[in-house]
């Protein structure tokens, strides 16, 4: 299921490689996942950037990283 | 008792009459001039234009015809409508004399009565006297006109030369052609073409020996008719008829409800005797489709009286154990238990449900309720996750609404139309026919499809520009349009600086002028050279107003959500948005996709497209529904079959679903399924997915229940029904008796009870009520207080969102790419005779028209594959391999296959990927990479392999497949 998951994220991300900024696009994956995503797959990726995160794209992880900054539980 | 006929004033109408006025809100445009004339000393004034004939049925006069009627252009053949005017010589025909102020008209005279005997006498003598026994009496015109004129004699006598030994064509499955009973008004070949634009009819021979003639076979079956009945209604007597009415005899009652196809949705007469549909005839009164049909809401209704209906709930233990009919008490116990036990077992999020587009408003309302309340969760999708997704997701970011902006008279209006990824003759006929008409018009046509679609080139239709992109690129040349309009400074400036979000405007300026947006870097990607895709710039953006119309071609691709962007985009560029005859309007697949999505079936969304993270909308729902509503978004399709591979979700109510038939990557959908507790399914046929359900709930078709469709243009239209369900209730009801057993109080009486909850919470749909769509026929949302009798033109002085929104919308590749071993790309559309994966058409006649799916292939492709036209040859992707026969055809470009999946043996998704939509997953149906060679027959063995049908459907058989 993780690759599944992988897979979409890094499709989104690619979506939004045309901003001008990465802090931009990773704001707009960031709120995609969490406006779309259930919790439980917003958390089983959360646990795969930090165990490895090696197949992420780079903005994916940016965004992860709002993600798990204290606005998380909102 | 027959029924009552709806009045026919004998020509069509011009400019607006009085009474007509804000019906829906169509104010007419401009006010048109009147003329008052005098008939009969009766004074009546009526719009400019109109004819003799109509002005008199306005006063209340009728004027005896038989070429005419209101439907159609007046043709002036037959004679019968003579009359006297004041200072005018001889006796004009007054279907074709247009009212002159002051004019004096004289509807009846000795003179008339004498001229009118003539003409009917001459009529008669060439036809049957056996009215009794005629499948139209009592129902015919020439009977009426015969009384009328008061005919006593036929002084011809009937010794002549006649034509009432003719042979019947008895070819069309549904209607009959009786060459004796034609009086050749010609008013059957003016519906196929004025209406239907088919073109199919034509008088052959002249005067006494001319003949009515389908073409080019002479035969109707097998000739260019698509059966869509227009003829059939317009024939004044029995040479065209029903030959349900022939065996059944006319029906006695008539109910109003809306075809359960397409997205058009059609509204019809049921027409009855006791609880058996002798016809369904389409409703002139209906702004959805003025009086016209296809072959699939006309006749292919018979799939609801066939001998496969299951009508008995029935359960079983596991799968692998036969079905045993229960009683209905036993049935919602037992789903209500298992559902309680695995919550408590697995949790809160491990059951859920997906709903079906093909039911009504109340049904997935009542079915988001139950997920959201009882199962207490947000664990509920809908199938318009695998169509128009990415509609609901691109449109509200641009627009601020998940709709379609305009409804479909807005065609009329329209100066060009775009059509992208959509084939409408087929898929969505009468509102093609509508597009066709305006096209003869004079509107011009730009097509993008990697097909030569009908439309492209059709009688009196040609396309000014066909851009055959391949498969997958509609980012890449929208996006390039847009380069182009920029470059050439085609924009509409001066909208975009009042209406739009400036700084999104510019940002997305900077990055569409980037050259690798240009048309000459998207040429060889998309396949279409750069200049043509510079003429459709130019031609979309200097033409107003223009009209983007698209369908699955655009939503069906992992850019589907970016691909509804650009569209949005090109439509703001060029200042084409809130305007009538402009807009982007998709053309929805399914009957109910736009209402499904309205009334909160997806699991991020509550009704009106209110997200669940909403407080003041979550408060609402909390307080009518006196529960807590979860505050964060539940699982897609998807994500519920991932889950359960994992063993975190073990329980899905199935409402008129098959996700086995329809959602993408079959095997993951099984094994999906086969990992769960508990499947439900409710529906009218066991289906694919029937074969991994625990629990079977028979449904009912739409002609069994009460309720409401929405279609592609927001508007709402009561379904009623015409029978009593099969299996003893109507599904809303079952829902909530399982709710009920769950716990959870719920009591409504009847389907309008739920609309009006919805009215309640939702404010795009406060102003609608059951009582309202009776008095007013039908409502198009938004419908609130400033607009009570709803909306047909969306973001007129602004948008739903304030200021309009450029979203950048970058060229990704598919994944999916044509390689040595897969060479060729797939990509797949409907046909007019069937729907979808072809449940209901299948168990109709239209089968006669299709019995297979075909697979198009362009001439080069096929030579150097030593395949001819008619080969069986074998489809092989990454993912599976079906098997059928080609046809050879310049239609689809080299390199480009195209095939139809309407039969089970060939389902699509065994072909197709697992590739989706970046925003929503909506499947990436329309593309995937395949090789193809030609089989040798025998094949029996491959076909099973792939088919898989026949067996394991448990206990009942299922027959005609
Ligand atoms: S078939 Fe009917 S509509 Fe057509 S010409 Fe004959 S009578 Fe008229
Ligand atoms: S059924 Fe429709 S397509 Fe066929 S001949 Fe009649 S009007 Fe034309
Ligand atoms: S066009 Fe669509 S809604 Fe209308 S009759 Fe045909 S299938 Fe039904
Ligand atoms: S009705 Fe006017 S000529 Fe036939």
């Amino acid at each position: 299921m993780i690759e599944d998951l992988v897979q979409m994220a890094n499709q989104i991300g690619d979506f939004f490689r045309s901003y001008p900024s990465q802090a931009e696009a990773a704001a707009g994956i960031a709120d995609h996942l969490r406006r779309f995503w259930s919790p439980s797959m917003r958390e089983k990726l959360i646990d795969y950037a930090q165990r490895d995160g090696r197949d992420l794209s780079e903005p994916v992880r940016a965004a992860l990283a709002l993600l798990q900054a204290p606005a998380e539980r909102s | 008792m027959l029924m009552e006929k709806s009045k026919d004033l004998g020509t069509p109408r011009r400019g607006w009459e009085r009474g007509l006025e804000g019906r829906n809100g169509r104010h007419p445009e401009k006010p048109v001039r009147e003329v008052t004339v005098s008939i009969d000393g009766k004074e009546v004034s009526v719009p400019e234009g109109t004819s003799v004939m109509r002005a008199a049925a306005l006063a209340g006069v009728g004027v005896p015809k038989l070429c005419a009627t209101d439907t159609l252009e007046p043709f002036g053949s037959c004679r019968l409508c003579l009359v006297e005017i004041e200072g005018k010589r001889g006796f004009p025909a007054s279907c074709t004399t247009i009212v002159e102020p002051g004019m004096k008209v004289k509807t009846f005279s000795e003179r008339l009565a004498g001229l009118r005997r003539g003409v009917m006498e001459l009529y008669i003598s060439d036809h049957p006297l056996d009215c009794l026994t005629c499948p139209a009496d009592g129902d015919c015109e020439l009977q009426d006109m015969a009384g009328d004129v008061g005919l006593r004699e036929v002084r011809y006598g009937y010794a002549g030369k006649n034509h009432l030994e003719a042979e019947k064509d008895t070819s069309n499955p549904y209607f009959t052609f009786d060459p004796a009973k034609c009086i050749v008004c010609s008013r059957c070949v003016r519906a196929c073409d004025e209406i239907q634009g088919t073109f199919a009819l034509t008088v052959e021979g002249r005067g006494f020996d001319s003949l009515i003639q389908p073409g080019p076979t002479g035969e109707f079956l097998s000739s260019e008719c698509v059966s869509c009945g227009a003829c059939v209604l317009a024939c004044p007597t029995s040479a065209l008829m029903e030959k349900a009415v022939i065996d059944l005899g006319l029906p006695s009652e008539s109910t109003d409800t809306t075809c359960a196809y397409c997205g058009v949705g059609c509204s019809f007469h049921a027409e009855t005797k006791g609880t058996t549909v002798v016809r369904m005839t389409p409703n002139k009164e209906s702004l959805s489709n003025h009086g016209h049909s296809c072959v699939k809401g006309r006749f292919a209704w018979s799939y609801a009286s066939s001998r496969d209906r299951v009508t008995k709930p029935m359960v079983r233990r596991s799968i692998e154990e036969p079905w045993q009919e229960v009683s209905w008490q036993e049935a919602i116990q037992h789903v209500a238990s298992e559902f309680l036990r695995i919550r408590d077992q697995y949790g809160r999020y491990s059951i859920g449900a997906v709903s079906s587009s093909r039911c009504t408003n109340e049904e997935d309302y009542i079915v988001q309720k139950l997920v959201r309340a009882v199962f207490r969760n947000n664990n509920i999708d809908t199938c318009a996750r695998v169509c128009h997704s990415p509609t609901g997701y691109g449109l509200k970011k641009a627009f601020g609404e998940s709709a379609g902006t305009n409804p479909f008279d807005s065609v009329d209006q329209a100066n060009l139309i775009f059509v992208v990824g959509a084939n409408p003759t087929d898929g969505h006929p009468v509102f093609g026919s509508r597009m066709k008409q305006r096209l003869r018009a004079g509107a011009k046509l730009i097509v993008a499809d990697p097909r030569r679609i009908d439309l492209v080139r059709t009688p009196h239709i040609e396309a000014q520009i066909h851009l055959p992109l391949r498969p997958g690129t509609n980012v890449a040349l929208l996006n390039a349009i847009a380069h182009a309009i920029l470059e050439e400074k085609l924009e509409d400036r001066a909208y975009i600086e009042s209406r739009c979000d400036l700084a999104a405007f510019e940002q997305w300026c900077e990055f569409i002028r980037r050259p690798e947006n240009s048309p000459e870097a998207m040429a060889p990607v998309t396949g279409v050279p750069a200049e043509t895709i510079r003429r459709a710039a130019r031609l979309y953006a200097t033409i107003k107003p223009a009209a983007i119309y698209y369908g699955l071609g655009v939503t069906e691709h992992s850019q589907g959500s970016t691909g509804v962007m650009c569209l949005a985009n090109l439509a703001m560029l060029t200042g084409n948005v809130g305007i009538e005859g402009g807009g982007v309007n998709p053309l929805r697949g399914q009957n109910n996709v736009q209402g499904a999505c309205d009334v909160g079936s997806f699991p991020h969304e509550l009704s009106g497209y209110r997200h669940v993270s909403d407080e003041k909308t979550r408060r609402n729902f909390e307080q009518a529904w006196n529960v807590e509503i979860d505050p964060e978004p539940g699982f897609r399709i998807t994500n519920m079959l991932s889950a359960a591979t994992i063993g975190e979700f073990k329980g899905l109510y199935m409402h008129g679903e098959d996700l086995v038939q329809s959602d993408p990557d079959a095997s993951h959908v099984i094994e999906g399924l086969r990992n769960m507790e508990l499947v439900v399914l409710h529906d009218i046929f066991l289906n694919e997915s029937s074969r991994y359900a625990h629990v079977f709930l028979p449904g009912c078709s739409f002609l069994e229940k009460d309720g409401t469709f929405t279609n592609a243009e927001r508007r709402i239209q009561l379904v009623r029904q015409v029978m009593p369900p099969l299996c003893g209730k109507q599904e809303w009801e079952v829902i909530q008796e399982i709710a009920q057993a769950m716990g959870y109080p719920m009591h409504y009486h009847h389907a309008s009870e739920i609309m009006d909850e919805i009215a309640r919470l939702t404010p795009t749909f406060s102003g609608v009520s059951f009582e309202k769509l009776a008095r007013l026929g039908s409502v198009q949302w938004p419908c609130n207080e400033r607009a009570p009798e709803g909306t047909p033109v969306m973001h007129r002085e602004q948008f739903v969102r304030g200021k309009g929104f450029f979203a950048l919308t970058g060229y990704v590749p598919t994944k999916e790419k044509v390689s040595e071993r897969f060479p060729l790309l797939l990509t797949t559309g409907r046909i007019l005779f069937h729907y979808n994966v072809g449940t209901q058409t299948r168990r109709t006649p239209n089968s006669t028209w299709s019995k297979e799916d075909l697979l198009e292939i362009h001439p080069s492709d096929a030579e150097e594959r030593g395949i001819r036209d008619g080969d069986k040859t074998e489809l092989r992707s990454r993912k599976g391999s079906a098997i059928m026969r080609c046809v050879v055809t310049e239609r689809v470009a080299p390199g480009t296959v195209y095939a139809t999946f309407h039969f089970p043996e060939n389902r699509t998704n065994v072909l197709t990927t697992e590739n989706s939509d970046w925003a929503t997953n909506c499947p990436e149906y329309k593309v995937t990479a395949v090789q193809v060679s030609r089989v040798f027959e025998p094949v029996r063995h491959e076909e099973r392999v792939n088919g898989k049908t026949a067996k394991g459907r448990g206990a009942v058989p299922v027959a005609g497949e």
